[in-house]
């Protein structure tokens, strides 16, 4: 196989790898902005996600019951439309010189 | 640093929504002096792998975590306008999809994560990268670009907060408990960028942006130059 083809097979593999797998020992503490906005005062003026009820929210997906399958999932079906969308969105752009 | 809907009012929010969508404009049209049919699913594979890690939240310190935001990686690996679109395609994504980000909040969160961030790591890279040569300044490049980009975008917000915020607060105390947490964040983004850069520079050189006239292909083919 083509080097290039070997690198960017090997380049999606990892990224399943990190989104899918990796990512469900991620930290669940609150991230720098969110923990800086509740030691001063300010996370209460947060108002809900007017989306919060997407079946993908918070990385997981609704009605699957087990954490560990949800996140892969999720991280799976974001990575997938990521490398899609930019993709298509990229060699379209390449094209137009 | 995906900031909810409610921290900073309407005004605010539209006006930075209006720069980030401006930035976007040029940069699709910027972009494409980047790109080119071989760039183009490296750009793809970049915006996917900084989707997954920014899934990764790493501790920082006590109770807090940080994750990569990845403004200085796309730049570095794909070039700046193509990152910046890399990257707001990522948040975007992630407010659309995920419930991450408020949506009135997506102009802002766009400019903090996916503009000043490549803004900022670009430039500390281009010094670095003529300071110190070869490999060695890219990679040291990538790791300080990195870093910078985090606390940039921690003042960018708190700029944004200090004129739209929603709350009455000292700015100032919000300023230092920002930037101090988001130095600690810098870190862990430098390590995973500098990482991340080095592995595809010893795969495969010639798709590094940055690297371009810097490092040389290991199995270039010169026959030019004996014309």
């Amino acid at each position: 196989m083509q080097l290039k083809n070997k690198f960017l097979l090997v380049g999606v593999f990892v990224t399943l790898l990190l989104s899918s797998v990796v990512s469900y020992y991620a930290s669940s503490n609150p991230d720098g902005l969110e923990k800086v906005a509740e030691e001063k005062g300010f996370l209460e003026d947060a108002t809900e996600h007017n989306l919060g009820d997407s079946p993908l929210a918070d990385y997981g997906v609704s009605g699957v019951t087990d954490d560990r399958l949800s996140v892969a999932l999720a991280g799976a079906i974001g990575v997938l439309l990521m490398l899609g969308i930019s993709t298509l969105m990229f060699r379209f752009l390449a094209r137009r010189k | 640093m995906h900031a909810p809907d409610g921290f900073i009012n309407a005004p605010v929010s539209l006006g930075t929504g209006v720069i980030s969508a401006s930035f976007l404009a040029v940069a699709l049209s910027k972009a494409r002096s980047e790109l080119d049919e071989k760039a183009a699913p490296m750009a793809g594979l970049v915006a996917a792998y900084v989707f997954a890690v920014q899934m990764l939240n790493f501790p920082v310190a006590l109770g807090t975590s940080g994750h990569l935001m990845g403004g200085a990686l796309a730049a570095i690996l794909i070039g700046p306008w193509t990152g910046m679109i890399a990257v707001s395609t990522v948040v975007i994504l992630q407010a659309l999809l995920f419930a991450d980000g408020g949506l009135t909040a997506l102009g802002f969160n766009v400019f903090n994560m996916a503009i000043i961030t490549v803004i900022a790591g670009w430039l500390v890279f281009q010094l670095l990268t003529k300071v110190i040569k070869g490999r060695t300044g890219i990679i040291a490049g990538a790791f300080l670009a990195a870093l910078v980009s985090v606390p940039a975008s921690a003042v960018a917000f708190v700029f944004q907060y200090s004129i739209g915020g929603t709350g009455t607060l000292d700015i100032a105390d919000v300023f230092v408990a920002m930037f101090s947490v988001h130095v600690l964040i810098g870190i862990g983004e430098g390590l995973i960028t500098a990482l991340t850069v080095t592995a595809v520079l010893a795969l495969r050189p010639d798709l590094v942006f940055g690297a371009r006239g810097k490092v040389q292909a290991n199995l270039e083919i010169r026959e030019s130059q004996v014309r």
